[in-house]
């Protein structure tokens, strides 16, 4: 076997348990999924093509009405995150040094090493009418009875927000240290207004983090099953929530598959909006 | 008469300024001035303090102490965006986000300046640069040199009371930056802004300034023309960090009016000019350059009048015009450096020769031991 030959076969063996796992476990479903979601029902154990499960979407307003408010809602948390961790990430990557900036990278990361589970079954325990926000709210005497702070849309967001800081903080870090000090001075230097440098500088210098960083959040938010459901209860009406109803409560496989398919394409379509918005190239933006 | 004033007034005052960090003092109660239209520049070795003066004088560092005056100005509390001063950064710092014009349009867009004659600005400026046509072209489009013209052009266009210029010359390689040093003097000539420059490079100091100022540890060991720098140096630190020196430590032995005589350690004996309170008996150090020493293969070829010696080649280190011979004095064995003669007349001497030298004791220097 010559050195050439030898070469190849070591590259396919490398690569051999990813390719297994992307083809046995990505894509194969998927196609079944894609199968499934193009079927009926049209008898006892009788399946024949049709698009009855996208019409079914289409017709029925809960369904539609789900899938915007999911779609919404997660924009919105992204747009959060953003500003709530931009200037966190600006602190970490620019302000403080050495043992601080580590400190506060292990900060960020801490809540990630309990389960989320536990994670949101703690803001249950803070926020639930008999839980310790409203039992203080109760003592300083700003509320007179029992509050419940569960079970609205604001509480999902904070839940989605809490969840996702730290994979919008990392990618704006990253873009935030190369960003070359002595641009900054510079644009001072020049007359350029704090707001303007950060127009003009910081955020075309970080856009490509910026991006990453609200693609990974945004996608989260829009998969998130836990979070919603807990936090929000029978009112979160979110989409992954209908995904699950129709396999596991009404056994409808094929409305399943459908509704699945809808939230891939509602997540592939907002990110591509996102980065022509924006003038960013997917390429740049995967780099960071 | 305020008219005249003002025009006489430097454009640049710098009054007992100071900056410490911790123990180490950056900046030590500094004052000086410099005159309007003028290329001054400050020389020193690395951690003498000049960034942090210059940064000073740009407004990213307050001082400590002192006042700062920019065209009778005092500019204490003023920031960076708010003075009359632009810098070119070490590493330039142009936006690559930006295109070339855009880059040069920033500060006069953060001025209010209307677009349109911005424009006009800005195809102007790039012209007297020599970059005719390249507002659109993209910053990493650009050679090291055309980058260099943008950042000044874009600090020049905004018409700075002072243009502070921190080493933008050191990422350059040798031959750009020789050309680069007598394009910054004609571009300073055209424009007659005030350029406050530092280096450590005395090269670029001593080609390009009508002033330098020596700096070390905080504080300006000289401030003169660079022939004075080179030819009158007021202190040992001077003497030794302009131009090139052999350096010689000793006790002084006669004193014969402003004539000193320094007996080395190893038993060497030269006359010098004494700089400063130097007296029979003091320990002191002596400079001669080694383009100041005559040297022959025979005695008869060295100036009559003067002390000689003889002494073997060590090593012969040419590099065209600024060729030198190390060699031993025969009976201190003192090392010394001695430039070849530019005709070509030794060009073919060889380690191990026995040569004669001798020197002038008015081109020579003597000051207290510090």
């Amino acid at each position: 076997m010559n050195t050439a030959t030898h070469r190849r076969w070591m590259i396919a063996l490398l690569l051999a348990p990813a390719l297994l796992w992307l083809a046995g476990l990505v894509i194969l479903p998927h196609v079944e999924l894609l199968l499934l979601s193009l079927q009926a029902r049209v008898g006892p154990g009788e399946y024949a093509a049709s698009l009855d499960q996208y019409r079914t979407f289409w017709e029925e307003p809960l369904y539609w009405n789900t899938f915007v408010r999911t779609a919404v809602i997660s924009v919105l948390a992204t747009a959060l995150t953003l500003l709530l961790a931009f200037p966190a990430a600006w602190y970490i990557a620019k302000v403080a040094r050495g043992q601080t900036k580590m400190l506060l990278l292990v900060l960020c990361l801490l809540p990630f090493w309990v389960s989320e589970m536990v994670r949101t079954l703690g803001w249950l325990i803070l926020l639930r009418e008999t839980g310790v926000v409203s039992s203080v709210l109760q003592l300083v005497g700003l509320a007179d009875q029992p509050v419940e702070l569960l079970y609205h849309d604001a509480t999902i967001l904070v839940g989605l927000v809490y969840a996702s800081l730290l994979f919008m903080v990392i990618p704006l870090v990253n873009s935030l240290e190369s960003l070359d000090d002595s641009l900054i001075e510079a644009a001072y230097d020049l007359g350029g207004s704090t707001a303007n440098i950060v127009r003009r500088i910081v955020i075309p210098h970080a856009a490509p983090g910026i991006a990453a960083g609200c693609i990974v959040v945004f996608m989260l938010c829009l998969g998130n099953y836990l979070t919603p459901t807990l936090l929000g209860g029978k009112n979160s009406l979110w989409f992954t929530e209908q995904i699950y109803t129709q396999f596991i409560t009404r056994f409808n496989w094929n409305q399943g598959a459908a509704f699945g398919f809808l939230l891939l394409f509602l997540s592939s379509a907002l990110v591509w909006v996102g980065l022509k918005l924006t003038g960013q190239r997917f390429g740049a933006v995967m780099k960071t | 008469m305020p008219d005249t004033a003002s025009a006489a007034a430097p454009d640049l005052e710098v009054q007992s300024a100071s900056k410490r960090y911790g123990a180490f003092v950056a900046v030590d109660d500094l004052s000086f001035g410099v005159r309007r239209g003028s290329f001054f520049s400050i020389l020193g070795p690395s951690g003498c303090g000049k960034t942090t003066l210059l940064r000073m004088v740009a407004g990213f560092i307050e001082p400590d102490a002192g006042d700062l005056r920019i065209k009778g100005a005092s500019m204490r509390g003023v920031a960076p965006n708010r003075r009359p001063v632009n810098m070119v950064f070490q590493h330039l710092a142009l936006f690559p986000m930006m295109s070339v014009g855009q880059n040069i349009a920033y500060g006069l867009e953060r001025r209010g300046v209307k677009s349109g004659t911005a424009k006009d600005r800005v195809r102007d400026m790039l012209r007297r640069v020599g970059l005719p046509g390249s507002e659109d072209k993209r910053i990493d489009q650009l050679s090291g040199g055309q980058k260099q013209r943008v950042a000044i052009a874009r600090s020049l266009v905004l018409e700075p009371a002072l243009l502070l210029l921190d080493e933008p010359l050191g990422a350059l390689d040798l031959k750009l930056r020789e050309h680069m040093k007598v394009e910054l003097k004609q571009l300073q000539a055209e424009v007659g802004t005030t350029f406050v420059y530092i280096t450590h490079d005395q090269s670029e100091a001593l080609v390009m300034s009508d002033q330098v100022a020596v700096m070390n540890h905080g504080r300006f060991e000289q401030v003169g023309s660079p022939q004075q720098l080179y030819y009158q140096p007021k202190t040992a630190f001077v003497a030794g960090f302009v131009g090139n020196s052999n350096r010689f430590e000793g006790r002084i032995e006669q004193r014969n009016g402003e004539r000193v005589l320094l007996r080395s350690a190893g038993g060497l004996a030269l006359w010098a000019q004494r700089v400063g309170a130097v007296d029979v008996g003091q320990a002191a150090q002596l400079f001669i350059r080694p383009e100041a020493i005559d040297i022959g293969r025979n005695p008869g070829e060295l100036p009559a009048g003067e002390p000689a010696w003889s002494a073997k080649v060590q090593s012969v280190l040419f590099d065209g015009g600024n060729s030198t011979v190390q060699v031993l004095e025969d009976r201190s064995q003192a090392l010394l450096h001695i430039a070849l003669p530019l005709t070509g007349r030794l060009s073919d001497l060889r380690a191990g020769e026995t040569v004669h030298f001798a020197y002038q004791p008015s081109q020579a220097w003597c000051f207290a031991e510090a």
